[in-house]
């Protein structure tokens, strides 16, 4: 059959025309609104009034984003490394079996657990009271920066596991078993060897995990409701209580640059690999 | 000893990862069970299933909910489907003009962060009548799914062997019997993972669900969320476990539809 007839095209026709009109049109109208001043007329001042009002949340958003995913990318390399390393089948397919369970929660859930686990007297703190390593009168609980940091690490990791042990089970053995027979200990083959060769996978898959969390509202709003908070909360505080659209989608700009900046990454690897096979 | 020490030190880190990946989980399942529990009491004082009966009584909020998530999910599928088959199948094609181009375009919503697009779209909505209708609900959530099913899909036709499709073309068949009787039913697996994965997804969706369903569409991710932020945790955690319930079983479930050529392709 001869695909390249335009009928092919066609067959794709709603599918792009729905992204375009439920995804490329909002955007384009987001990115107006940002630009355009409460007169109408294009002008900067929403990013003006969102830098100072929600200065400190960027940063805030910035910061704990990035700490999630510097610590999802060292744990699922641990998780992936372990898997194809370990010496000890049973650790070996019992942490299989182990990790991937949050991967199918979804984040409302995952936050609503965290939300009792991590609170003051959540099951971590009475666990740790009951060993003895602390006492729950001194504790308050993680419910804050922190929380949400936990909350994205619990739910990420295994996402981001998977697709990393999934390129290093891929891997030819040859060069793994020649430097463990020249005596390398497996921190280092991990480094030296294994990781250099999945580093597009962790990469593709560190950006899609940074770009979720950018776009979780749940979480934020569950594990910490005050101040500072991440700009997600912000965007739908600006529109629910003050119908101001403006500041919102300011906000909204700046979460496109900060998820642009990783995710060209992401799209130029992906589309690359797809034309050139 | 040398080997004691070895899997006493392995079963600790293993034992800690067990805690932090169940340890959650577990403090959900307490909730629900729990009847009266507060600080500073490590463990209920009081167990039982009254706030099921709350959830499941036909008068209750909670099975209202459900009912709207569900019939939202099923006629998100269906819509994806209609949109993601054929998308998937032309994409399959390797020699598509402007394949890259509309790869492109469907790659895109992935690496956005949604927030700012879904309180657009609910700004766009508001003015055709379509915020607070099940109509919109669905359009955000089949948008959303459609992404990832397009991919399944097109994974999955490309996984099908293009000798069987010549084969049936060589005594006969003609293009559209070829696609329909030989090629669908071979990809089919994959799009039942499709539609599964794209149920799953409207089912548990929250952000999108937020803006655009308020005030009338109250979908059980939504009433969880009130729930937990109005403090009744006992109605949220129950909540949670009957959206929990169908992720875990197609976790059980995913390596028997999807292969690993077809997963590793997705990926």
């Amino acid at each position: 059959m001869d695909d390249r007839r335009p009928v092919f095209l066609l067959l794709v026709a709603p599918a792009v025309a729905m992204v375009l009109a439920l995804f490329a049109y909002p955007v384009l109208y987001s990115l107006v609104s940002a630009f355009t001043a409460s007169d109408g007329r294009a002008s900067l001042e929403n990013f003006a009034k969102t830098f100072e009002l929600y200065g400190t949340d960027i940063v805030f958003t910035l910061v704990i984003i990035t700490v999630s995913s510097v610590l999802i990318g060292l744990f699922a390399a641990a998780i992936g490394g372990y898997l194809v390393l370990g010496a000890h089948p049973v650790a070996v397919v019992f942490l299989k079996w182990l990790y991937r369970w949050p991967l199918f929660v979804p984040f409302i859930v995952a936050a609503q657990c965290m939300r009792t686990f991590l609170a003051k007297n959540g099951m971590l703190n009475n666990t740790l009271d009951a060993l003895g390593v602390v006492d729950v009168g001194t504790l308050s609980g993680l419910l804050d920066w922190r929380g949400i940091i936990v909350t994205f690490v619990w739910k990420e990791t295994p996402f981001v596991a998977l697709l990393v042990g999934g390129a290093m089970a891929a891997l030819d053995r040859a060069g793994i078993e020649a430097a463990r027979n020249l005596g390398a200990s497996g921190l280092r083959i991990l480094a030296e060897i294994i990781m250099p060769q999945v580093a597009g996978a962790m990469t593709v898959a560190l950006v899609l995990a940074f770009v979720t969390m950018l776009s979780v509202l749940s979480v934020p709003i569950m594990i910490s409701g005050g101040t500072p908070t991440m700009i997600t909360v912000d965007m739908a505080f600006r529109v629910n209580s003050y119908s101001d659209y403006g500041v919102a989608n300011a906000l909204g700009f700046i979460s496109y640059l900060i998820a642009g900046s990783v995710g060209w990454a992401y799209v130029r690897r992906n589309v690359a690999g797809e034309v050139a096979r | 000893m040398k080997a004691a020490i070895g899997w006493l030190w392995r079963g600790s880190v293993l034992g800690l990862i067990a805690f932090t990946v169940f340890g959650p989980l577990a403090n959900l399942v307490l909730w629900a069970v729990a009847i009266q529990w507060y600080f500073p009491y490590k463990l209920p004082l009081t167990y039982g299933f009254k706030y099921w009966g709350d959830v499941f009584k036909p008068t209750s909020d909670a099975l209202a909910s459900l009912g709207t998530s569900v019939l939202i999910a099923v006629i998100t599928v269906v819509v994806c489907l209609l949109l993601a088959v054929p998308a998937g199948y032309a994409l399959s094609r390797r020699r598509l003009p402007g394949r890259g181009v509309i790869l492109l375009i469907l790659l895109l919503p992935q690496a956005f962060p949604s927030v700012a697009v879904y309180l657009n779209i609910a700004r766009l909505f508001y003015r055709v009548g379509l915020n607070g209708t099940i109509t919109g609900v669905v359009l955000v959530h089949a948008a959303h799914g459609l992404v990832i099913a397009v991919w399944i899909a097109a994974a999955a036709f490309a996984a099908v062997d293009a000798e069987l499709e010549l084969a049936a073309r060589n005594i006969g068949a003609s293009a559209l019997r070829t696609a329909l009787t030989v090629t669908l039913p071979l990809a089919a697996p994959g799009l039942i993972a499709a539609a599964i994965f794209v149920f799953l997804e409207s089912l548990d969706e929250f952000t999108g669900t937020y803006f655009v369903g308020v005030p009338d569409v109250t979908t059980l991710p939504l009433m969880m969320f009130n729930a937990s932020i109005g403090g009744n945790y006992q109605i949220a955690a129950v909540t949670a476990l009957i959206l929990l319930a169908p992720s875990i079983a197609f976790m059980l479930l995913i390596e028997r539809f999807l292969s690993t050529e077809t997963l590793a392709r997705i990926a």
